[in-house]
C-alpha cells in the first residue's frame, strides 16, 4: 500500500511539472472514469499514454551506445544520476526512420513490471502533441488486424475531435522480457 | 498519550539484537569457576534491557523467558550462585532461544512455543535444582526479590483473585522523570483499583521540597491479573522504589477492611469538585485523573496492538550506525565546502574579470576539488563499519564446533578495527564462516593427534584482517596438518579434475580444492566435507571482486587469504576509447597497456588472432568487433592493446585510444535496463554523459563463444 501511495505522490509531482512547465493541461474535473493522456505524434499518427506514467519530457541529446542490443534501443542517458535507456519509438515499430529535428523528444516514462517494480525509461518520438482527457468508455478495444499488424502493443483507440488516437500498453511494450525476446529473435535472423 | 510505539519497535529490535550479541560474546568470555563481576553485570544489564524493552512493547513471550535468564543471572552477580559450564550453555542457548524469539515477532510469524519451553524448563530447572536457591525464598527487603518470587510460585499467578501492592517511591524518584501517577494510572486499566496514600512521611508544608515524592502507596487491585503485568508497570522504577506485590488472599483481612476505608477515600477524590479535607494537597488532582481514564486508555492500547501488524516493511529496511565523529567530519567539510563555494560565486559576480582573477578562480577550484575528494572519502565511510562485526560471531561458532568436534581450539582475532563497506561485510560472512569451519574440521587435529606431531594439545586459529592498498585483506591462519597435497591429486585424478600425467606446481594442487566438487574429506561430518563449498566460497568471493588464495605447508597448517575491494560503489577506471565510444576497464584488471607492433600478430586458422606477448600467445579482442563499433583507426597497428586478467586467462583487448585513469562511481544498468553481457555497470563521466564499464570475465568469455565466430563478424565489417 505504501508504495502504491508513493508512487501516487510522485506522479503527482510529475503532473505539477507538467502543469507549470508546460501548461498544457487543462483546468477540466477529473472523477474516477476519467483519466489523462499525453498524446504524441509518430509519423503522422497520435499516440497516447497515461501521463500519470510520464516523468519528464526532454529534448533529444547524445546517447551513450549500449552493444548487443536491438536497433530500436538508442543508448542511455544520465538523468540525473541515474542510467535510463532511450528507445526509438520509429524503429521499434518498424517505421521509416527520420532525422531529428528541433521537435523531437524524449518522453521519460515510468513502466511498470510483471513483479510491481518499476523502471524507467525515455521514448523518441516525432513531437508532443496534447493533452486530453478521456472516459473509460471512450476507449474502444482495438480490433483485430489480422497476421500482418502486431497490435499487441495497442491498448485500445480513441477518438479525440474526429481524430484517431492509439492509447499504448508502455508497460508491455517496454518490458524488459518483450526487450529480451525482440533481441533474440534479432539475433537468429 | 496517543503516542505511535511501533515506530520505536524497529529500533528496540536492532537493539536488542545488539544486546544479545553482548550476552553471547561476554557469556562466551565468562570463566567457569570464577567469574568476573563486570561480566556478569555487563550480561545482565543486556537481559535486563531486553526485557523491560520486550514489557514495554508487549512482547510477553520475550518479557518472561528474558526474566528467568535475568533471575539466573541476579544470583551470578550476587554470588549466590557458580558459575557452571552447564549454566553457561544453557544461558547461550537461551540467547539463541531469544534472538529466534525476536525475529520470528519481527517477521510477525508463529513462535517456536515447543523449544521455547525446553529451554525455558532447563533454566527453571537450573534455578530450581542447584545450591544458591535459599536466596529465591521470600526475601522482602531486596530489590530482586519481587523478580524472584516469580519463578517460585507461578501457580499465584491464576489463582489470586487480586495483588496487594505496596509502594514507596525514593525520594528522588521523581528526579529521574518518573512519574507515580503514570504507574497508578496504567494499573487503574488492569483491574478495579484502590489507592491508600501513606502520608506518614510527609514532612511540614513548609519544609516541602517539591521534587522529592514523601508519599508511599498502598494499592489493592482486584481481578485476574497477571503479576507480570503488574511488575511491567514498575519496570523502570524497580531500583527506586520498595515494592512489594503480594496476592490479596496472603495478605489476609486486615486488608480487607482497609480496602473500605480506601474505597471511601477514592469515591472522594472522584467527585468532579474534589473536597479535599484531610487529605494533602499534594495527592487529590493527579490520583482523581485516574479514574475517567481506562476507558481511554484502553482504547489507545488496542490501537498500538492493531498497528503492530504493520511495520513489517519498515524494519526490514536495514540501518547503519555511524559514529558522531566521522558525522562531525562531514558536517565540517560541508562548511569548508560553502564557504568555497561563496568564494567562487563573489568571483563570479565580479564586473571585470582580468588576470588577478583567473588566478582566483583556478585556486577556488583547486579548494572545490579538495573538498570534494575528502567529501566523496568520508561519505564513503559512512558506510565503512569495523570487521568485528563479523569476527565477533566466530566465538560461538569455535567454542560450538570445538566441542562437538572434541578438539582443543583457541580463536585468536585481529586486526577487527579493521573498516570495509556494509554491503561486502554482509556477503563476506557466510564464506568466512566456511572457511573457518573448514579449518576447525580439517585443519587443526584432535588432540592426541596433535600430541603425538609434537605440537600443543590446543589448536589455534587465527583471524587477522587489514588493508593494502585499495583492498581489505583478511587471513585465516590455523595450525592444523595442512591440505594434505597428495591426497587432493590423487583424489582430482581419480575424479577426472585432473589429466594423469599432468604436471600441477604445490600451489596449483592447493588450488584444486576450490574446484566444484571436490572435498577430501574421509568422513562426511555435518560441519563439513560434503564437496559443496569451497568453490561456492570462490564464488562469492569472486561476486565482490575479490580473489581467495590458500598456501599450505604439511604438518603445520594452512593460510587462507581473502582479498576484497573496500567498497562495490566506487571503481579505479581506466577509460579507452573505442570509436566515437569511451568504456571503462577496471584497473585491477588491467596487466599492462601496449602499443601494437604488427609482427607479433598471428592468425589462428584465420578465425581468431594471437599476440605474441614476451613468451605468451594471448587472444586479441576487439572492442569495436564486439560492441559492433565502427573505429577509428583503420590499422590495427594504429590501436593499442589493453592486457587484461580475469579468472587466471589473460587476453588483449584492442582499443583505439588510452584516456586517463580515474575513479569511477557504479552505476546499475539493471535498474531501468537490463544486463549486458560483457558490461558491469555504468558510470557518469565529468561532462554528464554515461560511459559503460567492461566486465572482463564478461569480455573473455565472449571473445571464446566468438572464437568461431569472428571471421563472421569481421567479413560483415569489411563489407
Amino acid at each position: 500500500m505504501a508504495t502504491a501511495d508513493q508512487n501516487l505522490t510522485a506522479n503527482d509531482a510529475a503532473k505539477k511539472n507538467l502543469q507549470s512547465e508546460q501548461n498544457i493541461i487543462g483546468s477540466a474535473e477529473l472523477d474516477e472514469n476519467t483519466r489523462q493522456f499525453l498524446t504524441f505524434i509518430l509519423a503522422g499518427e497520435e499516440y497516447g499514454v497515461d501521463i500519470l506514467r510520464v516523468q519528464e519530457i526532454k529534448g533529444w541529446d547524445a546517447v551513450t551506445q549500449v552493444p548487443n542490443t536491438p536497433e530500436y534501443v538508442r543508448g542511455v542517458i544520465n538523468l540525473r544520476g541515474t542510467i535510463v535507456p532511450i528507445i526509438d519509438l520509429r524503429i521499434r515499430f518498424d517505421m521509416e526512420q527520420l532525422e531529428y529535428g528541433p521537435t523531437t523528444v524524449v518522453i521519460v516514462l515510468k513502466v511498470m513490471s510483471d513483479d510491481d517494480s518499476s523502471r524507467i525509461m525515455g521514448i523518441v518520438v516525432d513531437g508532443v502533441s496534447d493533452v486530453y482527457n478521456m472516459k473509460k468508455d471512450e476507449i474502444k478495444p482495438a480490433p483485430d488486424f489480422g497476421d500482418g499488424v502486431d497490435s499487441s502493443f495497442v491498448n485500445g483507440l480513441a477518438t479525440v475531435e474526429d481524430k484517431m488516437v492509439i492509447i499504448l500498453d508502455i508497460d508491455f511494450m517496454l518490458n524488459s522480457a518483450e526487450l529480451a525476446k525482440v533481441h533474440k529473435i534479432s539475433d537468429e535472423e | 498519550m496517543t503516542f505511535d510505539m511501533s515506530q520505536f519497535l524497529a529500533t528496540f529490535y536492532e537493539e536488542s539484537f545488539e544486546g544479545l550479541d553482548i550476552m553471547e560474546t561476554e557469556l562466551l568470555a565468562l570463566d567457569v569457576g570464577e567469574a568476573d563481576l563486570e561480566t556478569i553485570n555487563t550480561i545482565f544489564r543486556a537481559a535486563h534491557s531486553i526485557k523491560g524493552g520486550s514489557g514495554t512493547f508487549g512482547l510477553d513471550d520475550v518479557a518472561n523467558f528474558t526474566h528467568v535468564m535475568e533471575t539466573l543471572l541476579d544470583e551470578m552477580r550476587e554470588g549466590t550462585r557458580d558459575v557452571t559450564q552447564n549454566a553457561v550453555n544453557i544461558l547461550l542457548e537461551s540467547v539463541d532461544v531469544l534472538r529466534e524469539m525476536l525475529s520470528t515477532l519481527q517477521a510477525e510469524q508463529e513462535l517456536d512455543n515447543e523449544r521455547i519451553a525446553t529451554v525455558k524448563k532447563q533454566l527453571d530447572d537450573l534455578l530450581a535444582g542447584e545450591p544458591g536457591e535459599e536466596t529465591i525464598s521470600e526475601n522482602p527487603a531486596s530489590n530482586s526479590s519481587a523478580t524472584a518470587e516469580v519463578v517460585t510460585e507461578p501457580e499465584t499467578k491464576t489463582q489470586a483473585s487480586g495483588w496487594v501492592i505496596d509502594f514507596k517511591p525514593h525520594v528522588d524518584m521523581l528526579q529521574t522523570g518518573n512519574d507515580p501517577v503514570r504507574m497508578i494510572r496504567e494499573l487503574s486499566v488492569l483491574g478495579d483499583i484502590t489507592v491508600t496514600p501513606d502520608m506518614s512521611l510527609l514532612p511540614d508544608f513548609l519544609l516541602m521540597e517539591p521534587e522529592n515524592s514523601c508519599l508511599a502507596w498502598i494499592i489493592t487491585l482486584e481481578g485476574d491479573i497477571d503479576k507480570s503485568a503488574i511488575e511491567e508497570v514498575f519496570d523502570w522504577v524497580e531500583d527506586e522504589c520498595d515494592l512489594t506485590i503480594s496476592p490479596m488472599a496472603a495478605t489476609g483481612n486486615a486488608n480487607q477492611k482497609e480496602q473500605i476505608v480506601e474505597a471511601e477515600i477514592i469515591s472522594e477524590i472522584k467527585d468532579p469538585e474534589p473536597s479535599v479535607t484531610q487529605e494533602k494537597i499534594v495527592t487529590p488532582a493527579p490520583v482523581a485523573e485516574t479514574a475517567p481514564k481506562p476507558a481511554e486508555k484502553a482504547s489507545v492500547k488496542t490501537e498500538a496492538t492493531a498497528k503492530k501488524a504493520k511495520p513489517k516493511a519498515s524494519s526490514e529496511s536495514s540501518s547503519i550506525r555511524v559514529s558522531i565523529d566521522k558525522v562531525d567530519e562531514l558536517i565540517n567539510m560541508v562548511g569548508e565546502l560553502v564557504i568555497t563555494q561563496s568564494m567562487l560565486s563573489q568571483l563570479g559576480e565580479d564586473e571585470e574579470f582580468g588576470e588577478s582573477q583567473i588566478e582566483k578562480l583556478k585556486n577556488g577550484l583547486m579548494q572545490l576539488e579538495r573538498n570534494t575528494r575528502e567529501m566523496q572519502e568520508n561519505v564513503m565511510r559512512i558506510r565503512m563499519l569495523p570487521i568485528s562485526f563479523v569476527f565477533q560471531r566466530f566465538p560461538r561458532l569455535v567454542h560450538d564446533l570445538s566441542g562437538k568436534l572434541d578438539k582443543k581450539i583457541e580463536l585468536k582475532l585481529s586486526g577487527e578495527s579493521t573498516e570495509l563497506d556494509k554491503t561486502v561485510m554482509e556477503k563476506i560472512g557466510d564464506p568466512l564462516v566456511h572457511l573457518v569451519r573448514n579449518s576447525l574440521d580439517h585443519g587443526i587435529e584432535t588432540p592426541d593427534v596433535r600430541l603425538a606431531a609434537g605440537k600443543s594439545e590446543t589448536g589455534e586459529i587465527h583471524l587477522n584482517a587489514y588493508h593494502e592498498g585499495g583492498n581489505i585483506v583478511i587471513e585465516i591462519t590455523d595450525d592444523g596438518a595442512g591440505l594434505n597435497l597428495d591426497k587432493i591429486l590423487t583424489k582430482a585424478k581419480s575424479s577426472g579434475l585432473v589429466s594423469e600425467n599432468e604436471n600441477l606446481s604445490e600451489e596449483d594442487i592447493a588450488d584444486l580444492i576450490f574446484r566444484p566438487g571436490f572435498s577430501t574429506a574421509d568422513v562426511v561430518s555435518d560441519v563439513s566435507g560434503r564437496g559443496v563449498g569451497m568453490d561456492v566460497v570462490r564464488r562469492n568471493i569472486r561476486a565482490l571482486g575479490g580473489t581467495v588464495d590458500v598456501k599450505t605447508t604439511t604438518g603445520q597448517g594452512s593460510v587462507f587469504t581473502i582479498r576484497l575491494p573496500l567498497t562495490l560503489a566506487i571503481l579505479d577506471g581506466q577509460s579507452v576509447v573505442v570509436g566515437d565510444e569511451v568504456y571503462i576497464v577496471p584497473l585491477v584488471a588491467i596487466i599492462e597497456s601496449i602499443q601494437v607492433d604488427s609482427n607479433l600478430i598471428n592468425g589462428i586458422t584465420g578465425q581468431a588472432e594471437v599476440y605474441r606477448l614476451r613468451d605468451e600467445y594471448i587472444p586479441i579482442v576487439k572492442l569495436c568487433d564486439v560492441f559492433n563499433v565502427k573505429p577509428l583507426n583503420e590499422n590495427m597497428e594504429d590501436g593499442l592493446l589493453v592486457v587484461v586478467e580475469a579468472e587466471g586467462k589473460k587476453v588483449a583487448l584492442l582499443v583505439d585510444d588510452l584516456l586517463g585513469q580515474q575513479q569511477v562511481v557504479i552505476k546499475s544498468l539493471e535498474t531501468n535496463f537490463k544486463s549486458i553481457e560483457g558490461i558491469s555497470g555504468a558510470t557518469i563521466l565529468g561532462d554528464g554523459t554515461v560511459a559503460l564499464i567492461l566486465d572482463v570475465s564478461g569480455l573473455i568469455t565472449i571473445s571464446k563463444k566468438n572464437a568461431g565466430g569472428v571471421k563472421k563478424t569481421t567479413t560483415s565489417v569489411a563489407a
